[in-house]
């Protein structure tokens, strides 16, 4: 089974410096292996950076990534996981003709059940976010897509984990 | 925003004084020991060489004929001495001809600390003349590197340079700092790195790991070593030797890790990998236990991993834990500096011999003895062979010398027959396997460790890659001893078209010029030889001799290196022919 590929939701705690996302996008370009979502953000603890990334491979290839991530100097910890292992969402922004709106009530429909929200609305357009798995986010797009869609952006995924990842502690005996 | 550039720990406060960025740099250098260092100036780093120039009474600077050669050299310094070694250039194309040598030393993993200057910061990014984004560049090949737009920075980041390049596992460091940074002043005060918080060099030795691996080796009835650099870059000769003296354990090497104990200690079994010794490439799937020391089971070792040492349990001694299980499987993993390890090891061995598991290594030694090894060394046809210039070589230099070989067939030949007495001897391009490492490694090796002989072994290939460095010889007087093995091919290239391509010897012929007089128009000692009588008389000469030296020997056209494991096939299907 260790051939078999799946996503997984890579988890990486650095330093914020520049030019890490370079080293880090390396790694994985040097062993062809397509990035499917990445995502870099502050995390917990003040000047630590949290990267998610999502990538397609085997089981063997992510462990092998991760030992090659960990061994970046600038890297505190990195982590790998399943699905099943994190709690994961992702953000999506249409921008859409307003007169939709009052023309079509069905999009009104489409809105309301998908739980998503008008961020805000003008004359010509107005701006819907919906937030949740990819697979909701996709179930919206092609709902609305049929009505015209102006623009349209998703965000990376962002996951927590299940488990707990004692980075603080890490920290706290460097320090000592 | 500013950052801070790495959370670490720092010691001893000094009083600050006010200099310049260019004047940091050279007082970082002289605060971490730097006594030499090899480059070649051009328009952005023109201020530090204007520093260099005024301290040169006590900082060396080298001048190489091109940056790849800087590289190389100190490369050549860092391997032989242990030191960090330091080569120095200016942006663009200054920059890139650096990196195949950093390169170079991030795959065999070599303390190097780059400085290259940049274009002022307020140019980043314009596409300004002799503008390239070196730190994009060198990203996938260094440890860490870094850019300088701030001479404050200097300090912080040059100490954590050669922190980083030195420690743990070891590697190259690329510091880029712009022609600004250079020129602003700012408060001077230096204080070492000893501690990086996102950066842990060495695991902790794990007792249980030791213990476990201890268990393995003491129920082993046909156990084998197989050492790599990990021993050297972790100064665990002594402590090696200590273990295989006392549990009687046949020792075999990497290419990088020859010479951490003599070629003539009667437990040193040979060479593995692709041109290894027979016994213990056939011996590897044969063993019972495996013990791998600061090796990394890399291909040219392994061959074919699906039928590598399938029968054996594994213990895999290594201080990067990116490489336990990267490409065997180890069934024990003992993590940390090889040294501590063996330390630790050692107390729970019990003593022990193997004279049956011995006799098999003594007799496919004679297999390889007779098919290859006495045709290569004691040769009776009318031209030279590499082997017997080698053996000539360990005659005259009683095993003393350093050997510094370039890329090719000379190489492996220089690897299976040089005697090693010390350790350090052997200073090769292993995992790049860069031609044109070996004149310009050689030049930092002598400077490194002018008391020692250094030997350039090097093809008629690889010696043109980098023959301008006859120049920096030339400049320096370095004593290095300078062998080139012509056979007028690319020997191993040639080779495999013999091989594997019927004989298509594809652009592998070269129609070479005079060496002799090349040498002689850098006004270095030169000779030629192209007999077998003549040898001996002119490796004396050459020994003797106080300067730089050429020997060119003129060698049989198509011999072949052998064993040699076919690539991709196992190391059981090794080849005597």
């Amino acid at each position: 089974m260790e051939n078999k590929k799946q996503l997984y939701t890579v988890s990486i705690y650095t330093e914020n410096n520049v030019g890490l996302l370079n080293r880090i996008s390396a790694i994985f370009q040097r062993r062809k292996i397509n990035i499917e979502s990445i995502n870099s953000s502050v995390s917990e603890i003040d000047g630590v950076s949290r990267w998610s990334i999502i990538v397609e491979v085997s089981k063997e290839q992510i462990r092998k990534i991760i030992g090659q991530i960990e061994k970046q100097v600038e890297v505190i910890r990195a982590f790998y996981h399943t699905d099943e292992e994190t709690i994961y969402q992702e953000s999506c922004l249409f921008k859409i003709k307003s007169d939709l709106l009052f023309e079509d009530l069905q999009i009104q429909n489409i809105i309301k059940k998908s739980h998503a929200r008008i961020v805000m609305v003008n004359q010509e357009f107005f701006v819907l976010e919906k937030s949740g798995r990819k697979s909701e986010v996709e179930l919206l797009y092609h709902e609305l897509k049929p009505f015209g869609i102006m623009q349209f952006v998703r965000s990376g995924r962002i996951a927590v984990t299940k488990d707990q990842l004692k980075i603080s502690t890490l920290l706290e005996a460097f320090n000592a | 925003m500013e950052t801070q550039i790495l959370k670490e720990k720092r010691t001893v406060h000094k009083t600050k004084e006010r200099i310049t960025g260019c004047e940091a740099i050279v007082k970082c250098l002289l605060a971490e020991g730097v006594d030499v260092l090899y480059g070649y100036p051009g328009g952005t780093i023109m201020p530090a060489y204007d520093i260099l120039h005024k301290c040169q009474d006590k900082i060396r600077h080298v001048l190489t004929r091109h940056e790849q050669g800087a590289a190389h050299a100190a490369q050549g310094y860092a391997r032989i001495s242990g030191k960090v070694g330091v080569a120095i250039a200016t942006s663009g194309p200054g920059a890139t001809n650096l990196v195949t040598g950093i390169t170079d030393a991030h795959v065999d993993s070599t303390p190097m600390v780059c400085i290259t200057g940049q274009v002022a910061s307020h140019l980043l990014g314009s596409d300004a003349f002799q503008e390239t984004d070196i730190v994009s560049i060198s990203t996938p090949v260094t440890k860490w590197n870094h850019q300088i737009t701030k001479a404050s920075e200097i300090p912080e980041v040059i100490a954590k340079a050669f922190y980083i390049a030195k420690s743990g596992r070891p590697g190259p460091v690329l510091i880029d700092i712009t022609k600004d940074a250079q020129f602003e002043e700012f408060d001077f005060e230096y204080e070492k790195c000893t501690g990086i918080r996102s950066y842990n060099p060495a695991p902790n030795v794990v007792t249980t790991a030791v213990q476990k691996a201890a268990r393995l080796i003491n129920d082993a009835e046909k156990p084998m070593i197989i050492w790599g650099q990990g021993v050297i870059l972790g100064e665990a000769e002594e402590e090696l030797k200590a273990v295989i003296e006392k549990t009687g354990i046949p020792a075999a090497w990497t290419i990088l890790g020859a010479s951490a104990i003599p070629t003539s200690h009667p437990l040193n079994v040979g060479m593995v990998g692709m041109h290894g010794n027979y016994a213990p490439n056939k011996l590897t799937n044969e063993c019972d236990v495996l013990i791998a020391i600061g090796m990394r089971f890399d291909d040219r070792v392994t061959g074919d991993l699906a039928t590598y040492a399938k029968q054996a349990k594994v213990i895999h001694f290594e201080i990067d834990p990116s490489e336990i299980d990267k490409n065997v499987k180890a069934h024990v993993a003992v993590l940390g500096n090889a040294k501590e390890s063996l330390q630790r090891l050692l107390p729970l061995l019990t003593e022990k011999s193997y004279p049956k598991w011995h006799q098999q290594f003594k007799e496919l030694y004679r297999i390889e003895f007779e098919k290859v090894i006495d045709k290569d060394l004691n040769p009776v046809k009318e031209r030279l062979t590499m082997g017997e210039v080698l053996k000539e070589i360990n005659t005259q230099s009683k095993g003393k010398a350093a050997i510094v070989s370039d890329v090719g067939q000379h190489q492996m030949i220089a690897c299976r027959y040089a005697q090693f007495n010390e350790t350090k001897s052997n200073i090769t391009s292993g995992g790049l396997g860069t031609m044109g490492f070996a004149l310009p490694a050689a030049v930092g090796a002598k400077m490194a460790a002018p008391e020692r002989d250094v030997i350039a072994i090097i093809g008629d290939g690889g010696y043109q890659m980098t023959i301008q460095e006859l120049g920096t010889i030339l400049q320096t007087k370095v004593a290095v001893k300078i062998v080139v093995l012509n056979n007028d091919f690319l020997g191993m290239v040639r080779q495999w078209q013999q091989l594997f391509f019927d004989k298509r010897y594809a652009s592998t012929e070269l129609v070479n010029p005079d060496f002799v007089n090349i040498a002689k128009g850098y006004f270095i000692k030169a000779k030629r030889v192209t007999k077998r009588k003549e040898l001996s008389a002119s490796v004396k000469e050459m020994m003797e001799y106080r300067g730089p030296y050429f020997l060119e020997v003129s060698v049989e056209k198509e011999d072949n290196v052998f064993p040699m494991i076919p690539s991709g096939a196992s190391v059981s299907e090794i080849r005597l022919s």
